[in-house]
């Protein structure tokens, strides 16, 4: 037997093919997990909520099945966590909020149906900024969540808990949603990887709407081939989602155990530097560039004068959707309700349970959107905000003519101090800075680990863009350089973080 | 600029129902003020004739043929009500109209 | 009612002022399943059994179009001479009211799927009036709200409510007209000419049943006083869910006499929403608001655009049934009425029961006496509508046969009719428990007719002395003698032949 150092040290393709040949069993591989998040957690606070009876009967349930000569699926019994913010029949769900303390949803999100259909192993609900609002976990109701890397630090958000979770070696895959940069950013400040998939690819059936148009659900994993391999169990057509893409998934897997970028066009966008990003991300970018050359990529200088106003767009677009995406929590059909004791009409008690519930970073991106939306402002903010999306649109297309895929820096800078940012909303937003272009066109991006900041040494990410509908090439360039950094390092990036 | 006063603050919380505390209404009209202030350039593009995108991928026509599915229980639909009466979700009285 | 308001009589009001109207109607769709989930819509169900996470707006739910809900939207927009939109979205309405889920409504809003029509409405007199129409949209209907601890259910007073939210998400199509004008005095009767003609025409589409007594089809009525020659509307008065034929035309004619009064004392008219009273046919004003609504509509992100193609559109004008008014005027030539008579026949809710009795085999004249006459009378006196009348139009369309073959005259075949009303059976049932058939055997009437002759010597004398009319008397002695079921002709050709005498 293998023991539990070992185990949650292994990857999920290797946790998969180990369980399938019966070197290990899907409890063991459970246990394992479990008991790290036992020892660790209290520190890292990467859950809200550990299924523990619920993950330890998947993995009966796979074992048993392993048994019997059932077929298994792709990853059988590799351990998961969960973002917070996809409902799950019998478990809590709050979505990092108050207002949904103590909920437990009717029926499973379409992901959630997926994850068990492929006998994977859900470990428990991963903490995130309320309703995915920030780029921190801090705007989390149940409190912070630390970076692996630096308990002190941020491990961006909104999914730091499932960013952290991976860091910290409590889970081989987790799950996340990517509305303005929630899986790439913390994928980034963690070392580790993290797919947005094109818009549609993945259905929002029971993912908690924050901004419908822009919000996507994908794969967070330690390497390339398991974002991949979760990202193809996840991925595919929902009848249950309009906006879900009714077309065979792109060949994603394949792509991760071809990486190449072999006479690949890599392009360079021009705004994707400057002002605010840290010295030490703009080297490591650098040199991924040059890397990429030297494996044979020509490298193209993009110029994409639109995406300077993507943030001022996206802080337009999102607040507006959710506003609207907001409004159901009323107290009224469930979650928390607050001031109904007997003297308060239902308009009073659905104000004093909304201002209760809510906290400030979701109030402010409320009163926003209400504002950007109401009669006399639309045309020029919402309206204005679509408008720019075309524009940004239009210059994805044009640089697609142009190359294969883009590179940039996924954020940037490394993971700030908890509390840095916390009152300083427009400081915070710049976080998202490199991601926002890819959620209003709606194509695919990934962050990959791309080395430690030299002033803080402190992962940086390289985020690789794809054209919508071609998600394998971020597969394909990205397990190149995954590969070649490796070489190049000795070891994947994340042993060099410090041991909890 | 836009100069977002408190009153303003105040009727935007009302439309979202949100009970703001005095200190919080003067808190995010300065707020409200500066990301609006950052953001309000995009209404330079407001003249462009650029058609608006609300939805990223240009799908159309999605839809569902007319049969029924299944419905949650009644148990299961009133499971996350706060209070419930004669299978119904009870709610504090309704200032409607009369 | 306790406040009273100034009215001026309707002909004064007329005198000074020219009437606008404006009619919003929502009509439920007869879909199986709700607008954007898949819930059945079958009504009577328990509370609560027919939502699901999408109608009751749970986190995480999405919508997705009913097909058949787009299809009977494009069905009333072809119906009512609409253009259909190539390319149109859902928006949402933002708004916070208990009995809506997700505290937005999804609808239409600057991008109606129909749009541009009009339908052309019958008056009393038979006179056509052209109303134009704005838009049809698609949207959906809301929960159910009970009101506890106040006064008769009222909202006003209680102490909480319960919802109920099964009718939350069912399909409807909201048809709104453009500005009638020119109506002149006859606007309440074109308003109730309007949302009949309008409920016909859901019907003979198969869209909804559009019962207004059971809110399938609810009619919100705007009106607008101007003084004679100014082009300039004035300010419009909304009156919300007026829910029967007769109360639109109640409504609109309250609300002319009521504004003019204000008018006329130098008033204003508010713009407001009002309720309408069926006891008293008036209207009170609603919660006045604060702040004017601001609804925040923007393009629902959950749903993609709804593009019709042109060859669908096709497709279902050609599976457009005969439309009402069309079919009327054949029914009128075919069946030599007037105008006027059609008008009744509608007015009696006969037509459809008419036509299926000729379906049923009787003759025209026939069905339409029969629902006109005596079963009209007996719906009349009962209290009910003719449909509720326990006979169907094959019973009809039976007893109209047996006439016609001599088996039962006019006086049995009532007699059958009301046997069948009394849940006697069947009219041949009836016929055959009551012993209802025409007695036309000679020798059967022989011997009355020989005893009625006898019986009257003074009256057969006058017959015989050729006063041929005087048979009359003698006739109904015979039907006397044999409780009507004599067949009168044959017992007044006995009657001549055995008294010598030709009818000449
Ligand atoms: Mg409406
Ligand atoms: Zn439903």
């Amino acid at each position: 037997m293998t023991d539990t150092v070992n185990i949650i040290k292994l990857t999920a393709a290797e946790i998969a093919a180990r369980i399938a040949s019966g070197d290990l069993t899907a409890v063991e591989v459970t246990e394992a997990h479990l008991a790290r998040i036992e020892a660790v957690d209290e520190k890292v606070h990467a859950f809200l909520h550990v299924d523990r009876e619920g993950a330890l009967a998947q993995a009966r349930a796979v074992d048993e099945k392993r048994e019997r000569g059932e077929k298994l699926g792709p990853l059988a019994g590799v351990p998961l966590a969960l973002k917070d913010i996809f409902t799950t029949e019998g478990i809590p769900t709050t979505v990092g909020s108050k207002i949904l303390e103590g909920w437990i949803p009717p029926y499973d999100a379409t992901l959630t149906k997926r994850l068990k259909a492929a006998d994977v192993v859900i470990l428990g609900k991963t903490n995130m900024d309320e309703f995915a609002m920030g780029s921190s976990t801090e705007n989390s109701a149940y409190g912070p969540t630390g970076n692996p890397w630096d308990l002190t630090r941020i491990p961006g958000g909104s999914g730091g808990g499932s960013s952290a979770a991976l860091a910290s070696y409590e889970a081989p895959l987790a799950i996340g949603t990517d509305t303005g940069g929630s899986i790439r950013q913390p994928a980034s400040v963690t070392g580790t990887v993290g797919v947005k998939p094109t818009y549609g690819a993945v259905s929002r059936y029971g993912m908690v709407a924050f901004s419908s148009s822009l919000d996507q659900g994908g794969p967070c994993a330690r390497t390339v081939l398991d974002a991949a391999l979760l990202h193809e169990v996840i991925a595919g057509h929902d009848p249950l989602d309009s906006t879900s893409i009714d077309a065979p998934v792109p060949p994603v897997v394949e792509a991760a155990r071809n990486g190449s970028v072999d006479g690949m066009r890599v392009g360079v966008v021009k705004q994707f530097r400057g002002e605010g990003y840290q010295a030490g991300v703009i080297q490591r970018f650098d040199e991924s560039v040059a890397l990429l050359k030297e494996l044979g990529a020509e490298i193209v200088e993009l110029d994409c004068p639109s995406f300077d106003l993507a943030l001022s767009a996206y802080y337009l677009i999102a607040p507006s959707e959710c506003s609207s995406n907001l409004a159901r929590f009323d107290g009224l059909r469930y979650g928390v309700r607050t001031g109904d004791d007997g003297t308060h009409s239902a308009e009073e008690v659905t104000s004093l349970t909304r201002e209760a519930g809510f906290g400030p970073e979701v109030k402010r991106r409320i009163m926003l959107g209400t504002y950007a939306l109401s009669s006399g402002y639309y045309d020029a903010y919402y309206g204005s905000a679509q408008k720019v999306r075309t524009l940004i649109t239009r210059d994805f297309e044009k640089a697609f003519e142009q190359v294969d895929v883009i590179v940039s820096p996924t954020t940037p800078t490394t993971a700030f101090p908890i509390g840095e940012r916390a009152d300083d909303p427009m400081a915070m937003y710049l976080a998202d800075l490199c991601t926002i272009p890819t959620n209003l066109a709606g194509n695919a991006a990934m962050s990959l680990p791309c080395g430690l900041a030299p002033e803080d040494n402190l992962p940086v990410g390289l985020q690789i863009i794809a054209p919508a509908l071609k998600d394998d090439r971020l597969y394909k360039v990205g397990a190149a350089v995954e590969a070649a950094f490796v070489e190049r390092w000795g070891h994947p990036l994340l042993e060099e973080a410090p041991s909890l | 600029m836009p100069g977002i006063t408190r009153e303003e603050v105040a009727h935007l919380a009302r439309l979202a129902r949100l009970e703001l505390k005095p200190e919080e209404l003067d808190h995010f009209a300065g707020q409200l003020d500066d990301i609006i202030g950052a953001v309000a350039r995009v209404s330079e593009v407001a003249d462009q004739d650029v058609p608006p995108t609300s939805h990223p991928l240009p799908l159309t026509n999605v839809m569902r043929a007319d049969e029924v599915r299944p419905s949650l229980t009644p148990v299961q639909a009133l499971s996350g009500a706060p209070a419930q009466e004669q299978q119904r979700f009870k709610v504090p009285q309704i200032l409607g109209e009369d | 009612m306790t406040t009273t308001t100034d009215l001026v009589s309707y002909e004064d009001a007329l005198a000074s002022y020219d009437p606008v109207m404006g009619l919003e109607v929502h009509v439920e769709l007869g879909t199986k399943t709700k607008m954007f989930c898949g819930c059945s819509t079958e009504l009577g169900a328990e509370p609560n059994s027919q939502t699901c996470p999408v109608c009751l707006g749970l986190p995480g739910a999405l919508p997705v179009v009913n097909a058949t809900g787009v299809e009977s939207a494009i069905r009333i927009g072809l119906a009512l001479n609409c253009e259909i939109a190539e390319w149109c979205r859902f928006a949402r309405k933002n708004y916070f009211y208990p009995d809506m889920p997700k505290n937005f409504q999804t609808s239409q809003y600057d991008e109606p799927i129909a749009f541009n029509g009009y339908l052309d409405v019958q008056l009393e007199d038979g006179e056509t009036f052209r109303v134009e129409i704005e838009r049809a949209h698609m949207e959906e209907d809301t929960g159910k709200s009970t009101h506890v601890g106040g006064a008769t259910g009222r909202i006003h007073g209680a102490s909480h409510s319960l919802l109920d939210y099964n009718r939350a998400g069912i399909p409807l199509i909201e048809i709104v007209t453009k500005p009638i004008e020119g109506a002149g005095e006859r606007a309440p009767e074109v308003a109730k000419a309007y949302v009949r003609e309008l409920r016909e025409l859901i019907k003979a589409l198969g869209v909804s049943e559009a019962r207004m007594e059971q809110g399938q089809m609810r009619c919100d009525v705007n009106l607008s006083l101007r003084p004679h020659g100014r082009e300039k509307f004035g300010t419009r008065s909304e009156t919300k869910n007026v829910n029967s034929l007769r109360s639109v035309e109640r409504a609109a004619r309250f609300e002319i006499q009521r504004h003019a009064a204000v008018l006329n004392s130098g008033g204003t008219i508010i713009q407001e929403t009002r309720h309408f009273h069926e006891d008293t046919g008036s209207t009170t004003s609603g919660r006045v608001k604060e702040e004017a609504e601001d609804y925040r509509y923007f393009p629902e992100p959950d749903l993609v655009p709804v593009a019709p193609t042109r060859e669908w559109v096709e497709e279902i004008r050609a599976s457009l049934p005969e439309l009402p008014l069309v079919r009327r005027n054949r029914l009128v030539a075919d069946w030599g009425i007037s105008a006027t008579d059609m008008q009744a026949i509608l007015n009696a809710g006969a037509l459809e029961l008419i036509v299926a009795t000729i379906d049923a085999g009787a003759d025209a004249a026939s069905a339409r006496k029969w629902w006109m006459g005596e079963l009209a009378r007996s719906a009349n006196e009962s209290g009910r509508t003719l449909d509720e009348l326990a006979i169907t139009p094959e019973q009809v369309a039976r007893v109209s046969e047996l006439v016609s073959k001599g088996d039962l005259n006019d006086k049995l075949a009532r007699q059958v009719i009301e046997g069948v009303l009394a849940g006697e059976g069947t009219p041949d049932e009836v016929v055959d428990k009551r012993g209802l058939k025409v007695v036309s055997d000679d020798s059967a009437l022989g011997t009355a007719v020989d005893e009625a002759i006898a019986g009257n010597p003074g009256i057969a004398d006058k017959i015989r002395g050729g006063k041929v009319a005087a048979a009359g008397a003698l006739v109904g002695a015979v039907m006397k003698a044999t409780r009507g079921q004599a067949d009168a002709a044959r017992v007044k050709e006995l009657i001549l032949e055995k008294l010598g005498v030709s009818e000449g």
